[in-house]
């Protein structure tokens, strides 16, 4: 238990050294909606109904930029070695990863789409589930795409690749996500909506370490 | 159990392969004009969608065949994950581009089928995108084998990826569900065996449709395994060519 509080600490506290790397996700977030207003018009009734699913599609592709560095870094610096010869399981080291992860990404988005939804014109009935949903997704962004980034350690290209990889595999998030939302808006109980959010983050909690950690060892191979 | 590593050799496969190929190829032969002939001239015109309907028989049995070419896809990677077969995954990769090929199929004849009857090309119901999304899973699959040096570790990489898929395509079925609660695609009508809800003179041509796409898929797999395996053959042994050519060239330096 104490390695695993060790890696997190560690891949938070580097993050918080780097802070821009931080900032340039929720940047990256802010900039893909502020867009939206921009090349749809700035229709008022228009950008209310697309509100929802713009600030989850936008979410989603600021998750996916920072996956490249969830474990490139520690390859090309050559902890990752370390961390498959640790006496902690890599499956352990990758949700630990995962876990500071979407604390230095997951939580800056959650925190800043309600601002956001602002801009967009979104009803208020929305805040609360947009909260909830956004925090029962995050997490399984991470877990998911933790895969996504293992797999492509060794691989000739990063970036682009895990994305393709990845986005796919998200899609039942951004439905449910925007769903949710989109129902509380229209006065309809999201909670089911919300459940299964929840049941993705279960199984995503229990299939992603394995298949993470599989990619992992393949790569230090 | 079968014991997996007596077809593990790569020369009993190509014993047995030899064998069962020309079989599967002449039965691909013999149903695809039969199933063509029946389906696009000898079964009735739909009382509402009139000739269009023939569409259905490329289409469906696409359909099927690309989800059946995942479902290969993923049991072959789990072989070669579990009992490290290089045939497993050389299978696997023969599966990715004939699957994907199946699931094109699928999507451009359900387009060209959407347009008279639904007045679209394209709908976001729930069965088009998980077949968009099946194409997508095919596509970062072969993407993943390719993006490797060392084509092993990228089969291996790219076996993770199919079975993580494969855990995720139901979950990805069922929320596009959610996505068009009501939607104009028709629900299931074969997959009900006892009382299927196609009438007899139109499930017959789609039976035998699916059986030459079937016969089409184990020809064309065992044809792309086959000439792997041989050109990895005429790799090694160029390279024996090569070893004795450089050695000999050696060779009479020495006093």
């Amino acid at each position: 238990m104490n390695a695993f509080i060790a890696i997190v600490r560690r891949d938070v506290t580097l993050a918080l050294r780097r802070v821009s790397d931080t900032v340039s996700v929720v940047l990256f977030f802010v900039l893909a909606i502020v867009l939206f207003p921009l090349g749809i018009g700035p229709e008022l009734n228009l950008l209310a109904r697309i509100a929802a699913g713009t600030i989850w599609v936008a979410a989603l592709l600021a998750a996916m930029l920072s996956l490249d560095r969830l474990f490139q870094v520690d390859a090309d610096e050559g902890g990752l070695d370390l961390l498959v010869l640790a006496p902690l399981p890599l499956e352990a080291v990758v949700l630990a990863k995962c876990l500071a992860h979407w604390l230095v990404t997951g939580v800056p988005l959650i925190l800043s789409a309600p601002i956001l939804s602002i801009l967009l014109n979104m009803g208020g009935d929305g805040f609360l589930v947009m909260i909830l949903a956004m925090a029962l997704a995050t997490p399984t962004l991470s877990l998911i795409g933790a895969v996504g980034a293992a797999l492509t350690v060794g691989a000739r290209r990063g970036g682009v690749l895990v994305s393709l990889l990845v986005l796919p595999l998200l899609t039942p998030v951004l439905i449910l996500g925007a769903s949710a939302v989109d129902l509380a808006l229209a006065g309809l109980n999201a909670t089911p909506l919300l459940m299964l959010l929840g049941a993705m983050l279960l199984v995503a909690v229990l299939l992603c370490p394995w298949a993470a950690a599989a990619g992992l060892r393949l790569a230090t191979e | 159990m079968v014991n997996l590593h007596r077809f593990a050799n790569p020369n009993r496969f190509m014993r047995l392969s030899g064998l069962i190929l020309p079989w599967a190829s002449v039965v691909a032969v013999l149903t695809f004009p039969v199933g063509l002939y029946l389906a696009l001239i000898n079964s009735p015109p739909d009382y509402e969608q009139r000739e269009t309907v023939r569409i259905m028989y490329i289409h469906v049995p696409a359909a099927w065949m690309a989800l059946f070419s995942y479902t290969c896809m993923a049991a072959a990677s789990a072989v070669a994950l579990i009992w490290r077969h290089p045939l497993a995954d050389l299978a696997a990769k023969s599966i990715a581009p004939v699957g994907a090929c199946f699931t094109l199929i699928c999507l451009v004849t359900g387009s060209l089928w959407g347009q008279p009857t639904w007045g679209t090309w394209w709908v976001w119901d729930a069965r088009l995108t998980s077949v968009l999304i099946l194409f997508f899973l095919f596509v970062g699959y072969m993407v993943l084998f390719d993006a490797f040096d060392d084509p092993t570790k990228g089969a291996r990489a790219a076996g993770i990826l199919v079975i993580v898929g494969f855990v995720f395509v139901p979950i990805i079925k069922f929320s596009v569900d959610i996505l068009e609660l009501r939607t104009l695609h028709q629900g299931a009508s074969v997959s009900k065996l006892s009382a299927p809800s196609v009438h007899e003179s139109m499930l017959w041509p789609l039976l035998v449709m699916a059986l030459a796409y079937a016969a089409y898929f184990i020809s064309l797999l065992l044809v792309r395994m086959r000439s792997a395996i041989l050109a990895a053959r005429v790799r090694s042994l160029r390279m024996m060519q090569a070893q004795r050519a450089s050695r000999a060239a050696i060779v009479p330096e020495r006093p």
